[in-house]
């Protein structure tokens, strides 16, 4: 779990990114609290080949990513 | 790489392009259609801050642009008051971002589109911007952080975009509370309705693009994501074709409007900014429209900008010209040493 919430790009794709070379995780929730971190880490998790489901949870957001 | 490229960033470039393209032809200082820290330096000298004659307009393009910003955030539901954030580190940096800006005569959009009329001194500007953005970028992945923000009351956000729009009805119904330039730069402006227009529309996209300078190299340099650099990617290129049909491209070193030839402190100048905006987390064009965002942390970094312009012709830090101060220089190699500390004691301890 990535906890992102309260930080502004580009903090929360560099957590993910450290989370993913770390662990290479096949799975990874992350949360953010802003469309813009929302759709960076989107974007970066794609381009590293997971498949990104996300949910708003109130004014956070819930990715849920999983390797393809 | 990074195939996927936001359609919006691509709109906002172009928009940007034909804006600073049709406020210069309409009035603004020459490859100065767009320049936010010339912009901010002037409202800096509007407000009195500082006494530099030629310097001194309340720029409707920055109200624009916070404006649109904040418009757009709240139709898209983003508009957040957000702060607490290092709002003193960050204001300190904004305040050199800007010495770093004036000592090369521009902010980083404005590099740009100086590039696009032809001003290679805007290509060893944009250089060294790339290579503080570097320096800054490996302390990002060396765990540097300012920290988080929290959420704020809603009043918090609004603050910095009411006050500009007050100052700028002001100005407007009372000029003589403000200074204005009758000669250089600051007397050289565009109507101020065709100003407005063109920062609402551009703040609004730049909103939905999130487009930015900084963010578009730093992204380049840790992600190899190209999504955010294809906006000043595209400002250039549409700078670059109006110039050269309305016959205003001029290739080379001399003689560019507001510019001078000093490569060292342009480099010099522009790394500064860049290294100082990386750790900001984006360029002064991205701190204006995240002010309209209702970032409270972004409101104190524009107002740390303002302080820092007024310094710049306070102390003499700003070039001309005629080119680089021995105070500018100073500045900057201060600068340096500032972000340095900054960079290392905001920068995660590795755990033993």
């Amino acid at each position: 779990m990535v906890d992102a919430r309260g930080y502004s790009c580009p903090m929360p794709v560099i957590l993910v990114q450290k989370a993913v070379k770390d662990g290479h995780p096949e799975h990874l929730e992350v949360l953010v609290d802003n469309q813009c971190s929302l759709e960076n880490v989107t974007r970066y998790a794609s381009n590293q080949g997971y498949a990104v489901q996300s949910s708003q949870e109130g004014e956070d957001f819930r990715l849920v990513l999983t390797k393809k | 790489m990074t195939k996927k490229i936001n359609p919006w960033v691509i709109v906002t470039g172009v928009a940007f392009g034909v804006a600073a393209l049709l406020l210069a032809h309409f009035g603004n200082p020459g490859n100065m259609g767009f320049c936010i820290a010339c912009f901010l330096r002037d409202i800096s000298g509007a407000l009195g801050l500082h006494s530099a004659g030629v310097v001194q307009y309340f720029r409707p393009e920055i109200v624009g642009l916070v404006l649109g910003a904040m418009v757009m955030a709240l139709c898209t539901k983003e508009f957040k008051s957000k702060g607490g954030s290092a709002p003193a580190t960050r204001f300190l940096l904004g305040a050199f971002v800007m010495v770093g800006a004036l000592m090369f005569l521009g902010c980083p959009m404005r590099a740009v589109i100086r590039l696009g009329g032809g001003d290679l001194n805007a290509l060893v500007g944009i250089v060294g911007f790339a290579a503080g953005i570097l320096v800054g970028a490996l302390f990002l992945k060396g765990g540097f952080s300012l920290k988080r923000a929290y959420n704020q009351t809603k009043l918090e956000g609004f603050i910095l975009p009411g006050l500009l729009a007050v100052l700028f009805v002001l100005s407007l119904a009372i000029p003589a509370l403000f200074r204005r330039s009758e000669e250089g730069p600051g007397s050289m402006a565009a109507p101020w309705v065709l100003a407005l227009i063109c920062g609402l529309v551009v703040g609004a996209l730049a909103q939905r693009s999130r487009m930015c300078m900084a963010g578009g190299i730093r992204d380049v340099i840790l992600f190899r994501d190209f999504n955010l650099i294809s906006g000043p990617a595209n400002l250039f290129v549409t700078v670059l074709i109006g110039n050269l049909i309305l016959k205003k491209f001029n290739l080379g070193f001399e003689g560019q409007p507001v510019a001078h030839t000093d490569g060292l402190w342009n480099f010099l100048g522009m790394a500064l900014a860049g290294w100082g905006c990386v750790l900001l987390g984006g360029c002064p064009l991205r701190q204006l429209i995240l002010t309209g965002e209702g970032n409270s942390d972004s409101a104190v970094t524009v107002l740390g900008m303002l302080f820092g312009a007024a310094l710049c012709h306070n102390f003499g830090l700003a070039s001309s010209a005629a080119g680089p101060t021995l105070n500018g220089k100073i500045a900057v190699a201060v600068g340096f040493v500032v972000m340095l500390l900054v960079s290392m004691l905001n920068s995660a301890k590795k755990e033993g």
